[in-house]
This record gives structure tokens, C-alpha cells and sequence, in this order.
């Protein structure tokens, strides 16, 4: 097990109190594993990535732990965790395009931060002249700056960068949500020969396009207020999801054939609870069709069938 | 990169011949009529004094009709010729301003630069300590919102009247002829001090505020963040951070200079200090149209040089803008 994240907390400090934006999500992800992780906006996936590589100053780690080829990531020791980034844990950020620094050309950026690291320029620079022709780049984009590139060069770009060091978990975070079409499907395509080629060992990749999800990832989690709700294969996910939650999200998709015009696509009524102070029990409770007494109490996050995990009393 | 050039040049070129149309048009939209003020000074009789107005008019050069004045002016400005000073009669324009430049570059010079190196660097080193942050930029605030007269007159109350350290007004003490001795050069220093001061601190906190601004903008762009992602020290941050905030401070530099040349104006008025704004001044009060003109005519060109200067640095140190230049790419 290359990745394992134990009961992990982080809240959101605000003036109003504790934000509880990830409440405990426990989970592991296999060496050579694609993680999807999706949710609705405020559902806590993006803190869980964000948790991941740095908690910063507006975000409070409350508990839990995370690690990583079995020796665990100091999260809540920000100087200590800055050693372990890039080179074990690396991030594709949301903000691909404009990630880069604008007035730095591509190259030098690169080897300012590979020096800043610690780490000589000159034995990865090579690779990294081999991994950009890879995805279909040329190496004349060292010499270009960031605008000079198109936004699908730039994802690339970001993409090489981050996996240079060969990490162990990278986490990649809304990495299509900016794209068009033809290119989110080639961005799908790099994360799955990144890891294919061992440029990763397990990869998270956080979005609320479920469909994308089903082209590259091998598992899917979906998140829901700050808690996991179902954890399975992909298949597993797709046709035989346990969790109502989830059936509701799969069904707010759009078909292939199915003319919209006659038939309204459903989605799913309410809104998630706040995250301020919820409500004990299930959070999904107030939305949920299925809904009984017993729902008052928090059903646990258990495996209801190999390999499939659902926090749902009717699971 | 060749054409961007030739096109600024030609757009600076242009600003300068509207700016100086303008310059020649605005001293003479001031009621009244130079050359009667200055014969009414003397008191003369009244038939000595037509022909003293007839021969002064002729000899500036205001008998003719006004569109004749435009191009006589252009004419002898392309030659040199800034015409004779109405106030200090029969010196010419040029050689008042050149008696009146050093000053004014002297004092301003060092303001600009001086007042920008350092509230930059205060800026940038106050946005990374919150108790400085928290303390010492309010006093900058006060400072850059402040008017030059104002902290002019306080730091000359303060320090030349209270404290007696410096001198009040003028370039140099009053028993001192302009000369190269130790003598002249210390007065000349305490009587540069004030004025200088004045200018620096209204700067200073200006380019503070500023610059603490854009750095904290800066840190937190994106690119800092991913920066932090993939684990680099902040030192690398704040230096591209520093790097990138201060591109519109050169800008702004180039905008200030304008500001700064109004400011000099009062500074120097506050301080009497003989440089290019108490000339201005005397010019307005003197109705001398000729070295109101000429003053301003230095004005335009350092402005405008100014600009000139600062556009090719930018080109410099800002790679998008040299995108621009050629067309995008790709």
C-alpha cells in the first residue's frame, strides 16, 4: 500500500469558527493507482488535495495522518513537509495557466527551482527535455515564456514539472475543468502515461467531471460534506454504486442518444448542509430519498462488498 | 524591436510638438499685457512711454499678429533661441534657466531616485514582518498623504526654526558668491537639505505603501503558490515576487516624475530655493512669457524623456511587452 490516509481533519478557520471542510476521510491508494476523487463544489475534495501538499495559514490540521511508502508526512510541520514536496508528493495545480511565473522564462524557472531544491539541473534537465517532447512539446519551450504558450502547452508544461522528480502520490487537482474538450481528453491521456511510464506511483485526481473520470481513473471516491461516502472501482462505481448520493450524481449526467428536450435531466434537489456546525448523522440526510430514522446516527465509512466501501446504512 | 522604437519615437515626437503649442498658447491666455506692467513699473511720461511700449513690443516680438508669433517662436526655437526674459530684462531665457537647472536637477535628482531605491526596499522588507507591516505603515500613509507644502513648512518650523540646523530659505547663504570653496559647496548642502528632505519622505512613503502592496499581491499569485507546492524556499518566492512587483513601480516612476516636477515647484516656493519652480512663479507674477515658456519647455523635454527612458527599460526588464512588440506566438 503506497498511500494511506488515516481519519484525516483539516477545518477551515474562520471568524465564525471552525470550518469543517475535510472531517476525517480514511483511505489508501495502491502503487500505479488512479484515484478519482469527486464531489460537489464544498464537498471537501479540493482541502483533501490542498491537505495533502501544504496546509497554509487559513487551514487548521486537526488529526489523522498520512503515509507514504509506510513512513508518514509531517502534515502539520510545514518546513518539514516543504522537503518531501516535488519530491515525494507534487501537485498539478487547479491554476495551470498561470502557474508559471510570467517574466521567468520556462528553462530558467525550472533550474532556478531545481537549485533552490538542492537538486543540480544538469541530471534532470536532460529528462525533462525528454519527458516535454513526450507530451508532444517541443523543447523550445524552455527558451519561450509562459504566455508565449497556449493554455493545453501550459497544462503540460505544468504537468512535466510537477512529476519531474518521479513522486510517490501526485495529486492533480481540477486539471481539465479550464480545457476544452479534445484537450482534457489529452491531458486524461498524460496522467494515465505518467503513470504507465513510473513518472508516478499513485496519482489523486480531484475534479466534479465524473465522466472524465470513468476514461482514466482506476478508482473513484466521492466526496460529500467533508466525508467520503462510497470508495469502489471504477466499474464498481459506475454500475453498482451502493450509495444514494452517488446514484443521484451518476444520474445528473448527461446520456449519449437520450434527447433532452423531452426528457429533463434531474438533478439533485437541496444543497449540501454548511460545514460551520453540521448536523449529526448522516449528512446527506435532508437530500436523501432514502432516508429513514436510523439515519439520525453517522453510519460508519465499511466495505460492503471486496474493494468497495460505502458510508450508508442502506448500502 | 526596430519598429517599436521608430513608433515610440514618433509618438514622443508628436507629444512634444502639442505639448509645446500648448506651452507657447497658455502664458499668453493670461489677462494682461507684459510689456505694459513692466513700463508701468518705471512710471514714465506718457508719450515716452508709447515709444518705450513700441519698441519693447517690437523687441519681443508681440506686434506682429499671433499666428506670426506661433512660427517666429518655432523658428527660434529650432535655433536655439528661447528669446530675452520680460523680468530680468535684457538677459536671455536660456541662460536664466541654465543658472536655475542645477538646482532643480540637484534637488530632484536624488529625491526621485533616492525616495524610490528606498521605499521600495522598506516595502518590500515591511511586507514580510507583520509587527513592521502593523507599526510603521501607518506612518508612511501620513507621509505620502501629506502635501509637500505642508511637510515642507513643518520640517522648516521643525529643524530651521525650533532646532536652528538648517537654513530656511534660498541656495546658499546670503554673503556667498556662487564660487568652487568648501565655503560655499557646505552652504550650498544645508541649504539643499530641507528642500531634499521634504520631497524624499512624501516619496518614500508613497513607494512604501506601494511596493508592500504589490509583494503581498504578488505572494499571493499563483505562481508563488505553486511555487510553495513543489516545496521551494522562500527565498526563491520573494525574489521572483520581488522581481515582478517591481515592474509598475518602474512605471510608476516614469508617471511620478510629472507629479514630482509640481512638487518641486512648491517645495522650491516654500524653501525660495532658486531652482526651475521659484523661476515659474516669478515668470507667473512678472507676466514673462518667455521664460514661463522656457521653463516649461524643460519641463516637456524631461518629462518626456523621462517616459522615453523608462518605455525601454520596460522593454527590458517586462518579456511581455516585448510579445507584443513582434506579434503573438503560437
Amino acid at each position: 500500500m503506497s498511500v494511506q490516509v488515516k481519519d484525516l481533519k483539516v477545518y477551515y478557520r474562520t471568524l465564525r469558527g471552525d470550518v469543517r471542510a475535510l472531517d476525517g476521510a480514511s483511505f489508501t491508494i495502491a502503487d500505479g493507482e488512479i484515484m478519482g476523487l469527486a464531489g460537489e463544489s464544498g464537498c471537501g475534495k479540493s482541502t483533501l488535495g490542498r491537505s495533502l501538499i501544504a496546509i497554509d495559514g487559513r487551514m487548521r490540521y486537526v488529526g489523522g495522518s498520512v503515509s507514504l511508502d509506510g513512513a508518514a508526512l509531517p502534515l502539520d510541520d510545514q518546513a518539514a513537509m516543504a522537503r518531501h514536496r516535488f519530491t515525494a508528493v507534487s501537485l498539478v495545480p487547479q491554476y495551470a495557466m498561470s502557474a508559471m511565473n510570467p517574466t521567468r522564462k520556462i528553462g530558467k524557472l525550472v533550474t532556478d527551482l531545481l537549485r533552490s531544491r538542492g537538486i543540480a539541473p544538469d541530471t534532470v534537465l536532460g529528462e525533462f527535455r525528454r519527458r516535454l517532447e513526450l507530451v508532444g512539446l517541443s523543447t523550445d519551450v524552455l527558451a519561450r515564456y509562459p504566455i508565449e504558450l497556449s493554455g493545453g502547452m501550459k497544462q503540460r508544461v505544468v504537468m512535466v514539472i510537477s512529476t519531474l522528480l518521479d513522486p510517490s502520490l501526485l495529486v492533480a487537482d481540477e486539471i481539465t475543468s479550464a480545457l476544452d474538450v479534445s484537450t482534457q481528453k489529452a491531458v486524461a491521456e498524460a496522467v494515465v502515461e505518467f503513470r504507465d511510464r513510473g513518472f508516478v506511483a499513485s496519482t489523486i485526481v480531484i475534479t466534479h467531471d465524473l465522466s472524465i473520470l470513468v476514461q482514466m481513473a482506476d478508482s473513484i471516491m466521492i466526496m460529500y460534506a467533508g466525508k467520503p461516502v462510497e470508495r469502489a472501482s471504477t466499474d464498481a462505481v459506475v454500475s453498482s454504486s451502493r450509495h444514494p448520493y452517488t446514484r443521484l450524481l451518476l444520474s445528473s449526467l448527461p446520456e449519449v442518444g437520450v434527447r433532452y428536450e423531452e426528457h429533463r435531466l434531474s438533478g439533485i434537489a437541496g444543497r449540501p448542509p454548511s460545514l460551520l456546525n453540521p448536523p449529526p448523522g448522516c449528512r446527506f440526510r435532508d437530500r436523501c430519498p432514502l432516508a429513514f430514522a436510523k439515519c439520525a446516527e453517522e453510519p460508519p465509512f465499511v466495505e460492503v462488498a471486496p474493494g468497495h466501501s460505502a458510508a450508508c446504512w442502506k448500502a | 524591436m526596430r519598429r517599436y522604437f521608430t513608433r515610440k519615437f514618433l509618438i514622443y515626437l508628436l507629444t512634444f510638438f502639442f505639448a509645446v503649442s500648448i506651452d507657447w498658447a497658455i502664458p499668453r491666455f493670461m489677462p494682461g499685457d507684459p510689456v505694459q506692467s513692466m513700463l508701468s513699473r518705471a512710471a514714465l511720461h506718457p508719450e515716452s512711454a508709447t515709444a518705450m511700449y513700441d519698441y519693447y513690443s517690437n523687441s519681443f516680438g508681440l506686434d506682429v499678429p499671433i499666428w506670426r508669433q506661433y512660427l517666429n517662436f518655432w523658428g527660434s526655437l529650432l535655433q536655439g533661441d528661447l528669446g530675452t526674459s520680460v523680468w530680468l530684462y535684457p538677459q536671455p531665457v536660456s541662460s536664466v534657466i541654465a543658472n536655475a537647472i542645477p538646482y532643480t536637477l540637484a534637488l530632484m535628482l536624488p529625491a526621485i531616485l533616492l525616495s524610490w531605491w528606498a521605499g521600495n526596499s522598506f516595502g518590500a522588507f515591511a511586507a514580510r514582518r507583520k509587527w513592521l507591516d502593523n507599526t510603521a505603515l501607518p506612518f508612511a500613509y501620513i507621509l505620502n498623504s501629506m502635501p509637500y507644502m505642508w511637510l515642507g513648512i513643518l520640517l522648516a518650523w521643525l529643524l530651521g526654526s525650533v532646532l536652528d540646523i538648517f537654513p530656511l530659505s534660498g541656495g546658499y547663504g546670503y554673503g556667498l558668491q556662487p564660487e568652487w570653496s568648501l565655503e560655499f559647496i557646505g552652504s550650498l548642502l544645508k541649504h539643499w537639505f530641507l528642500p531634499f528632505a521634504s520631497l524624499f519622505l512624501v516619496g518614500f512613503g508613497g513607494w512604501a505603501i506601494g511596493m508592500r502592496n504589490l509583494i503581498i499581491y504578488e505572494l499571493e499569485s499563483d505562481y508563488s503558490h505553486y511555487l510553495t507546492a513543489l516545496g521551494a524556499p522562500q527565498r526563491l518566492i520573494r525574489r521572483y515576487a520581488f522581481r515582478n512587483a517591481m515592474l509598475p513601480q518602474v512605471t510608476g516612476l516614469a508617471l511620478q516624475i510629472g507629479v514630482i516636477v509640481a512638487g518641486a515647484l512648491v517645495t522650491e516656493i516654500v524653501f525660495s530655493y532658486p531652482g526651475l519652480g521659484n523661476l515659474i512663479l516669478q515668470a507667473i507674477n512678472n507676466e514673462d512669457y518667455f521664460l514661463l515658456q522656457g521653463a516649461f519647455l524643460f519641463i516637456i523635454i524631461g518629462v518626456l524623456i523621462a517616459n522615453f527612458v523608462i518605455d525601454m527599460v520596460y522593454v527590458l526588464v517586462d518579456p511581455r511587452t516585448r510579445t507584443g512588440m513582434r506579434g503573438a506566438t503560437s
